[in-house]
């Protein structure tokens, strides 16, 4: 435990964590918006809307999303040319958040779109029967009760998610694994101890987080 | 129903913690204890047989195509081979990443590592280093018209290493005034470079030789030829394989004289034009 009482490695700790906060902090909201509209559309009257989601879905849920984020790098910033920032950390973490969000907005559609199915069919055909368009009708009757049943498939959606923003490590951005591999490579002495801090701060944070989805959704379920 | 759950959580946090105490104590016994003194790679090569940790991704020095690995670090470990007495046939390669020499070492899963090894006082803790065969010293590659003449003019510039590595940590602590893109290898680095999305690639200047003369990128980069480190390439064995490193040392010194270096040298890295290098005997290691 000695690698952790020197400051600089401290930091180097400190700082792969705070980075894999903000790419799941950003990401999951990214996600979220995106998948939810993602849903909609795979549910909706219009067949091209409907061949979109089911396309996105499709695409992103079937690649690795290694690759999704290489291809932020190399593709959309190297030859495209998309920057968000003259910054070289900030631009990789933003193409991270691009790469991360996308893919992880297929998940969610498919968590909403299966929440979308619990909401009895009666519920719809009430709404219509009142002259809800279908807007309304998604907005304010089915997606609330659809959301309600999903809490916990996207609580393990977005704990899946928190992992998965190591990835992006492998554009560069200095983030816990890439963190755990400088002090590694700094102290070949002590690589089980490092592997067990960086592995254990994942599980004290991610646990409780499980539980706390799980609490949530027991909360806020619709009781019928 | 719920007091159960918290106990689980408990439970289950008590475990990874227990996990990591385990495996602090067990890596400090492992430093001490393990490795028999019969079992020296002298011993281990009268059987006829070693086992060569080596790199596989950088050109010029270690790199793997298909099964059959070529480089300066591997003509070195057939110095030493034949040196031992170990045919061709019997030397088995195996690739070594940065991070897993030291373990590999002190596990037994290679006998000696020739793979790019800089001789460190913390890396000396751990295991006994012959040589060096050769001294490198970090520098930059850049492209042929580039303004970068070396580290000095950095200031600003985007500069590629491989994450976790000493290159670009020197960059971090040193040189605080360019901007670090860390990727998880050099040939991504130097695709990057291609394409103009950084300035500069640094890294040990031989590794970078070796990059400059592949045949895609012939005559588009430069490496800048002004080393800012000096990272002394030893051989890796056992720490208390005192002997093994004595008698490798012997072979080296054997090799500086009849020519066996010069020929390995320009069999790989020296078709990058760079002269062989002089194999400094007086500066090799104790083996203590």
């Amino acid at each position: 435990m000695s690698v952790f009482s020197d400051p600089t490695n401290r930091d180097v700790y400190v700082t792969g964590f705070l980075w894999i906060l903000k790419l799941t902090l950003a990401s999951s909201v990214c996600a979220l918006v995106l998948g939810t509209l993602l849903a909609a559309m795979r549910v909706s009257p219009v067949p091209v809307l409907r061949g979109f989601g089911a396309a996105w879905v499709n695409i992103f849920r079937n690649t690795p999303l290694t690759l999704i984020v290489f291809f932020c790098y190399f593709g959309l910033y190297s030859t495209l040319g998309f920057t968000t920032s003259n910054d070289l950390e900030l631009n990789n973490y933003w193409l991270g958040v691009v790469g991360l969000s996308v893919y992880t907005a297929a998940f969610v559609c498919e968590a909403i779109r299966s929440g979308i199915n619990t909401v009895p069919a009666g519920q719809a055909e009430a709404a219509r029967a009142i002259g809800m368009t279908f807007r309304q009708t998604l907005t304010s009757i089915v997606l609330p009760q659809a959301g309600r049943a999903v809490i916990a498939p996207l609580g393990s959606i977005f704990i899946a998610l928190a992992k998965n923003a190591t990835i992006v490590g492998t554009i560069g951005l200095m983030e816990s694994s890439n963190a755990m591999k400088q002090l590694i490579n700094d102290n070949g002495n002590a690589v089980f101890a490092i592997f067990f801090v960086f592995a254990g701060t994942f599980a004290v944070v991610l646990i409780p987080t499980g539980y706390g989805f799980g609490w949530l959704a027991d909360r806020l379920a619709v009781k019928r | 129903m719920r007091i159960t759950r918290l106990a689980a959580t408990f439970g289950a946090m008590a475990l990874v913690l227990a996990g990591a105490a385990c495996g602090g104590s067990s890596d400090k016994a492992g430093g001490s204890g393990s490795g028999g003194g019969a079992s020296g790679i002298v011993g281990k090569a009268a059987g006829g047989k070693l086992t060569f940790g080596v790199k596989a991704d950088q050109p010029g020095l270690g790199l793997q195509t298909g099964s059959t690995y070529t480089g300066f670090d591997i003509e070195i470990s057939k110095i030493i081979a034949k040196g031992l007495g170990v045919p061709e046939s019997g030397i088995t390669w195996k690739t070594t990443v940065s991070a897993n020499r030291e373990a590999y070492i002190q596990q037994g899963q290679v006998d000696v590592v020739v793979a790019t090894y800089t001789i460190n006082d913390a890396r000396k803790q751990k295991v006994n280093f012959a040589g060096p065969y050769y001294v490198a010293g970090q520098d930059l590659l850049v492209p042929v018209n580039s303004t970068i003449t070396g580290p000095e003019s950095l200031t600003g510039k985007k500069v590629c290493s491989v994450s976790g590595s000493t290159p670009a940590k020197r960059i971090q602590t040193d040189h605080k005034d360019a901007q670090l893109q860390q990727f998880d290898s050099y040939s991504k680095c130097v695709t990057a470079l291609a394409g103009g999305q950084v300035d500069a690639v640094t890294t040990d200047d031989i590794i970078l030789a070796g990059y400059a003369s592949q045949p895609q990128y012939a005559g588009k980069f430069k490496v800048v030829g002004k080393p800012f480190s000096t990272e002394p390439y030893g051989i890796g064995v056992k720490k208390d394989d005192t002997a093994g490193c004595n008698k490798i040392n012997d072979i080296l010194k054997a090799a500086a004289t009849d020519g066996s270096y010069k020929k390995a040298w320009e069999d790989t890295l020296g078709k990058s034009g760079k002269p062989a290098p002089e194999l400094d005997t007086s500066k090799l290691t104790n083996c203590s």
